[in-house]
């Protein structure tokens, strides 16, 4: 079905300018069909952003503040040229967008990944520090806290541990209704 | 049992053209709404306990509902601010934690709308005229119960007289259903990508759970 709307998968998603042969005059039958092909294919590009944009979309998952919308042009009706290559280009910068911050935000987390293992290896080197599961890119409320045993006494004598959190708070709020 | 067969629905011409596998299927039924029975709320419960969080995430990526989203930016529209109506439906099981029973017509729609994926909506039988079908709408035509004139090129839902609903959006005053409905229009919205029977499922899902 997707490869219906595609008509053939591209490794890239290349923005091609319009393709409008110079010597065809726009408001002659041949225009009009020229014109027509150029908004099937700007159709198709806008198809194939719409899936890269929505793998971004499950890859970022749990992952918030990333900005997802696009604009809509006005509708529901049949959009022009213009028009359809304004929400491809709007598309491609919300997919170029979305990429580049979850390729920072990816960086950020692999590198708390590397402090967590050093943190769980050597917890008196990371004292007081605390990582949670969003640092690492991971849903849930986990995290873990590098903290003295027996409080003070454990910082008097240098013994020092990684503590785990048990997670999320129970929901509050009504029961749900019996079956 | 159900009864009801689909039937095609008619596409402008201009519109077969320009957007090639945009279709309309429609159904008969012979039954209004009402209040939800037992049964029908306990199913929704069910359908509420079988859909989760990560599904809600990756449902943009399945290929009817990604279909959908295709198909709203190519008329001019953005999902993320206006939902299609399986995504509707997913954001709304996530915000209230279930599926809310409102009546049977409209748990109807849910059930059918999540299991198939497809876009479906209801019209009272009696108040449309001829078949349904898509269409641009005409300079100076409006949509009952709305202000202003319609933009020209504006996609409606139509029977042969006037139009019934936005082809995304709103429904004409009067057109739609009410608990004096007797007989129900359900109609089935198919984009490129959407399978033939993938609609007819909808429809008879959707037809199943009406006629009890």
């Amino acid at each position: 079905m997707a490869e219906q709307l595609l008509d053939s998968e591209p490794a890239e998603v290349a923005l091609e300018p319009a393709r409008t042969p110079l010597e065809v005059e726009f408001g002659t039958e041949a225009g009009a069909l020229v014109e027509r092909r150029v908004r099937e294919d700007l159709r198709a590009q806008i198809a194939r952003l719409e899936l890269r944009l929505s793998q971004v979309f499950a890859t970022a998952f749990p992952r918030e503040g990333i900005e997802w919308r696009v604009g809509a042009i006005g509708g529901p009706r049949v959009l022009g040229v213009e028009e359809l290559e304004r929400v491809r280009d709007a598309l491609a910068y919300r997919l170029s967008e979305a990429q580049s911050e979850l390729a920072r935000r990816v960086d950020v987390e692999e590198a708390n990944r590397g402090v967590l293992e050093l943190m769980i290896a050597e917890p008196e080197r990371y004292r007081w520090v605390r990582i949670s599961n969003e640092d690492v890119g991971e849903p849930g409320c986990r995290h873990w806290h590098s903290r003295p045993r027996w409080g003070v006494l454990g910082m008097l004598l240098n013994w020092w541990r990684v503590k785990v959190s048990s997670g999320c708070p129970l929901a509050t709020g009504l029961r749900p209704p019996s079956p | 049992m159900t009864t009801a067969s689909t039937e095609a629905g008619w596409v402008a011409p201009e519109l077969r053209e320009e957007l090639p596998g945009l279709g309309l299927r429609y159904a008969l039924v012979e039954r209004g709404s009402g209040r939800s029975s037992r049964a029908l709320k306990g199913r929704l419960r069910k359908l509420s306990d079988r859909f989760s969080g990560p599904q809600a995430i990756n449902l943009r990526n399945q290929p009817i509902p990604w279909a959908y989203r295709v198909f709203y930016r190519h008329i001019g529209l953005d999902p993320d601010e206006q939902p299609t109506p399986v995504e509707e439906l997913a954001l709304e099981r996530i915000k209230h934690g279930g599926f809310r029973s409102r009546s049977t017509l409209d748990d109807a729609l849910t059930i059918a709308i999540m299991e198939s994926g497809v876009a479906l909506r209801a019209f009272d039988a009696d108040k449309a005229s001829g078949a349904p079908g898509i269409r641009p709408s005409q300079p100076g035509e409006e949509l009952e119960g709305r202000p202003g004139e319609l933009p020209a090129g504006t996609l409606v839902i139509a029977d042969e007289i006037r139009p019934l609903a936005l082809l995304v959006g709103a429904t004409a005053s009067g057109r739609g259903v009410v608990p004096r409905t007797r007989r129900t229009l359900l109609c089935g919205l198919q984009v490129k990508g959407v399978p033939d029977i993938a609609v007819e499922e909808a429809i008879w899902l959707a037809t199943g759970v009406l006629e009890g």
